[in-house]
């Protein structure tokens, strides 16, 4: 009886979809705002605090999104595949729905970070693409993100493509600290990292607090819009489960 | 400040396209997903047999 008290709090109860569900609608809109909040200041501090480059004048200014989104395309993916290793390991059908709901945003801020790194590169390297490690490795995160969606689309049984799309994301996740090392391992136009964990960041404080704001509202906005399609996901999936057929959910 | 008027800020020192194309695409992009979410949610819940009236995202 007395040993009950510690740990009395089942968190594997919120392992259930029918328990997640509520919960993550209660904590989307406050994600949301977040991300919103944040991403007006950050806005704010890189366009109007922070100052002109005085080597790349107003071009650097891409970076307040290039960043941010190289980071969540890496992180996401992480996460993605850190669900899928649980699903697998654990059998649980809500580790893998939410592998399933972190794709496509990874794929968006992967895209992103691709598209804007363009859009930089042609006026400070003179070239929209090169195929050195880093831009590569970037692609090929692209086209794991796009190869987990279509193979799971690809299968009509969901606990086999749930199973399937796991394996994928976990060989894929080999490539993450090949993405994040290749300014180091290989020579790349792509330049090092201005912010690092081990030494002071190399950019004026007004445009690392700039960016690391926008950094924020990508991660709010990451959680927000997961949570808000692993809850679709468990409509679909679970529709005609009792919980859901008994009404037991508010919209 | 950085500008010294509205064209000023337009203009990102000649920098323009670049800077507007990325930051113009990547919203452009999360409105497209923000829009897929609100369609699959509204499609999800119709399926399960949940009405829609009074959603909450």
């Amino acid at each position: 009886m007395q040993t009950q008290a510690i740990g009395s709090i089942n968190w594997f109860r919120y392992a259930s979809p029918q328990s997640f569900y509520p919960l993550a609608g209660a904590m989307i809109p406050w994600f949301a705002w977040a991300a919103a909040v944040l991403c007006a200041a950050g806005l704010y501090v890189g366009f109007f605090v922070a100052p002109t480059d005085h080597q790349q004048g107003e071009s650097y200014r891409i970076i307040f999104i290039h960043v941010p989104a190289a980071w969540m395309s890496m992180f996401i993916y992480v996460v993605m595949a850190f669900w899928a290793g649980v699903g697998l390991v654990f059998n649980t059908r809500l580790s893998h729905m939410m592998a399933t709901a972190l794709a496509p945003t990874g794929a968006l801020f992967t895209f992103v970070a691709l598209w804007t790194g363009s859009l930089w590169g042609k006026p400070t390297w003179g070239t929209w693409w090169v195929w050195d490690a880093r831009l590569t490795s970037e692609l090929i995160l692209l086209f794991l993100y796009f190869g987990f969606m279509a193979l799971q689309a690809a299968i009509d049984e969901p606990r086999r493509a749930d199973r399937a799309g796991a394996v994928l994301a976990l060989v894929g996740v080999v490539n993450v600290p090949i993405i994040y090392y290749s300014v180091k391992w290989w020579n790349t136009l792509h330049q090092g990292a201005s912010v690092s964990l081990t030494s002071a960041p190399t950019m004026a404080t007004t445009m690392l607090t700039g960016m690391l704001l926008m950094a924020l509202a990508a991660w709010m906005y990451s959680i927000a819009a997961a949570l808000h399609r692993v809850r679709s996901i468990i409509l679909e999936r679970e529709r005609g489960a009792d919980w859901l057929a008994q009404g037991g959910v508010r919209p | 400040m950085n500008w010294g008027s509205l064209a000023d800020f337009l203009a990102m020192g000649g920098y323009a396209l670049y800077v507007w194309g990325s930051y113009a695409v990547t919203a452009g992009l999360i409105a497209v997903e923000v829009v897929m979410l609100i369609i699959r949610r509204h499609h999800a819940l119709k399926t399960a047999g949940i009405p829609t009236t009074g959603d909450t995202p």
